[in-house]
């Protein structure tokens, strides 16, 4: 009686899926391909823009942004100065670039994206109550299962590491651009309402700017994620800092895996840093 | 035609609104319904007019449903059932965009806690009706200045609000919401937050402002003292009815019911009561006519030891003892105006009860109360005391 489950058969659920992703490529194919190498083509362009510039000038440009971004602190500047020097000495710089851009691209997509979904949810309970468990679903369920249909849409490359990115990284903005709208004051939202405000005007002259901090809170965390699917991506033929961890790892070697990831850390925390000052509140 | 005209306006805050109305209009109360429905009535059938150039004051404790009803009229809350005319226009069945209209033109409204915008000047702030009805930059900055100066803070305009004292802000809150010249001002609880002192001069400075404006003002307070001293008219609320529409004096003096009476009954009516309103007949000679024989009998008569002098127009000339009339009949004076007193304590009739004591104190006669010098009435020492205890001496209507 206790083993009623033998006599059941399991639901085919892996094979509905796998039927699922097999007719989203066939179908979508048209929509795919070209978001492929529109993107991809972009990518280059932007890789190659950013190896074009010689990297003493780029790091000395990251040093005076982030000297006048701090407040004129030398701090940030110092340690992006020793930082980029030692990725350069340990000739990762291209690979830098890749991962740069990698994260860059995914970023800027996820704030175009996960921003206007942010804005949805918290006009509409109805939104909030629909989208609420899809954020869920994309931030816990484990990023390698995506990559599998990311490779079926995409194929192999840059393309589908962006594509897993997108999913693992947009949550924050929603979220906390959900949350910033919500938590704009009441009498605030009277006021844009009492003075006859239409919907977009109350948006973009008290929501929008009352949220921002919040906003800036969620676009940091969404950076931070998308920097942390460098490796996963890696593996499904992304290039950058990444692919030298993956390397290292498949040929078990220790140090040169280290190196690369030490490097990642210097990306990481200066882009923490910058986007936490692009939008840091100056009157606190 | 009034101003603001509203009709059996309800509110119930829930889903069950329709058996929750019935239960409100069958006379159940707040309690009694949310037992038996689930729904809050917020307001219950609330009807009121307001003239134009009036200020009308809706008092109630935390709860009554003012600060409900103060937004069923610009419908910042949906009302359940009822109808807001702002000059014949009916705001409760308009579709969105006339009401867009309505509260741009013809509300505007000042809030407890300012609701002034943290990331926008104080300039920009007062602009902002005008910026969302797409005024041009230039004639929305020279209107917003205008305002400002008019509440003293013409030399703010590029601070932001967090720079400014708590007084100051609601000074923004005032000039942006005159900045578009509206018909009606709705100020809910505008001056709670503030401290006293700076409360009492924000007040004086809204009816000095109002002196010139004459806007209809909805004011909405939980401190009866304000609405005594700033309201034409006064509504007062409880659990989301309308107890009693009145003026100051009409609440004061004849309250409707218990609950109003209560709350009455702690005012300081020193600073409510007039010398109008405690004032007696006065007793006097014409000294154009009398002599100081008419003047003794007419204080033997009344019992007093002193009588006021006017003339045939009813001026005040002055007073005269009984010791100064019988001095005068025995050395065979005729004329009375050899033996009057000029110097005589004054008051203009709307002096406060508050400012007569010290006056009353040193003054062995009574007080004279003149308008335009003309004698209206005097006040003896008894009557003030007597006002202060609340005896029902005064005479309202006087």
């Amino acid at each position: 009686m206790l083993n009623f489950m033998e006599n059941v058969k399991s639901l085919p659920v892996a094979e509905w899926i796998s039927d699922f992703v097999d007719l989203l490529t066939d179908t979508f194919s048209f929509l795919f391909d070209p978001i492929k190498d529109g993107l991809g083509n972009f990518m280059d362009m932007v890789t190659q823009g950013l190896d074009a510039i010689p990297p003493v000038i780029f790091i000395l440009v990251i040093a005076i942004l982030a000297f006048f971004m701090t407040g004129k602190k030398f701090g940030l500047a110092i340690f992006s100065i020793v930082g980029l020097l030692f990725i350069w000495n340990q000739e990762l710089w291209s690979e830098l670039m890749d991962t740069f851009t990698l994260v860059l691209t995914a970023s800027i997509l996820c704030v175009i994206i996960g921003i206007p979904i942010g804005i949805l949810m918290s006009k509409s309970k109805i939104a909030e109550a629909i989208i609420t468990p899809i954020l869920d679903f994309m931030q816990t369920m484990p990023a390698f299962v995506y990559l599998i249909p990311a490779v079926a849409f995409f194929s192999i490359g840059v393309v589908p590491g962006i594509f897993a990115s997108l999913i693992f990284a947009t949550p924050p903005t929603v979220r906390f651009t959900n949350l910033g709208i919500r938590q704009v004051s009441d009498e605030l939202v009277e006021a844009a309402d009492a003075f006859g405000s239409t919907g977009p005007q109350k948006l973009f002259k008290v929501e929008l700017p009352m949220a921002k901090y919040t906003i800036m809170a969620g676009i940091n965390q969404t950076v931070m994620l998308a920097l942390s699917m460098v490796v996963i991506a890696s593996m499904i033929g992304a290039p950058g800092l990444g692919r030298e961890v993956l390397s290292s790892l498949q040929r078990a070697q220790v140090g040169p895996g280290f190196v690369a990831g030490l490097s990642i850390v210097v990306l990481a925390i200066i882009i923490d840093r910058f986007t936490q000052n692009v939008y840091k509140d100056k009157s606190k | 035609m009034p101003i603001i005209q509203v009709n059996n306006l309800s509110k119930v805050f829930g889903k069950n609104t329709k058996a929750a109305l019935q239960l409100a209009e069958s006379g159940k109360t707040k309690e009694e319904i949310l037992k038996e429905t689930g729904s809050t009535v917020g307001v219950n059938r609330a009807s009121f007019e307001v003239e134009a150039g009036e200020i009308f004051v809706i008092m109630g404790l935390s709860g009554s449903g003012k600060s409900t009803l103060v937004r069923l009229i610009n419908r910042l809350i949906e009302p359940t059932t009822g109808d807001v005319f702002i000059e014949g226009e009916n705001l409760a069945k308009m579709d969105k965009k006339e009401l867009r209209r309505v509260r741009r033109e013809k509300l505007s409204m000042v809030f407890q806690r300012f609701g002034l915008f943290p990331n926008r000047t104080i300039l920009q702030n007062a602009e902002y009706g005008l910026e969302v009805q797409g005024v041009d930059k230039q004639e929305r900055a020279e209107k917003a200045k205008k305002s400002l100066e008019l509440v003293g803070l013409g030399g703010y305009l590029e601070q932001y609000p967090g720079q400014l004292s708590g007084g100051m802000q609601q000074r923004v809150g005032l000039a942006r919401a005159l900045a578009n010249d509206p018909e009606v001002l709705l100020m809910d609880e505008a001056f709670s937050a503030l401290d006293p002192l700076i409360r009492k001069d924000m007040q004086d400075e809204l009816l000095d402002l109002q002196e010139s404006m004459k806007k209809t003002i909805l004011f909405i307070t939980h401190d009866l003292d304000e609405a005594l001293r700033i309201g034409d008219r006064i509504a007062l609320m409880k659990d989301g009815n309308i107890v009693q529409i009145g003026t100051p004096e009409e609440i004061l003096m004849n309250p409707a019911n218990s609950y109003v009476e209560k709350f009455v009954e702690d005012v300081d009516r020193a600073k409510v009561l007039t010398a109008h309103q405690i004032m007696k007949r006065p007793e006097t000679i014409n000294i154009d006519k009398h002599g100081p024989r008419v003047a003794l009998e007419r204080m033997r008569e009344a019992g007093l030891s002193s009588i006021f002098v006017v003339d045939s127009k009813r001026t005040l000339q002055g007073i005269i003892t009984a010791d100064a009339a019988n001095e005068a009949r025995k050395n065979e004076v005729t004329n009375l105006s050899e033996i009057i007193q000029r110097e005589v304590p004054t008051v203009e009739k709307d002096t406060q009860l508050h400012d007569l004591f010290a006056v009353i104190h040193d003054s062995p006669v009574p007080l004279a109360v003149t308008e335009n010098g003309k004698l209206l009435g005097i006040i003896v020492r008894g009557a003030v005391i007597g006002a202060l205890a609340g005896e029902g001496e005064v005479n309202v209507n006087a």
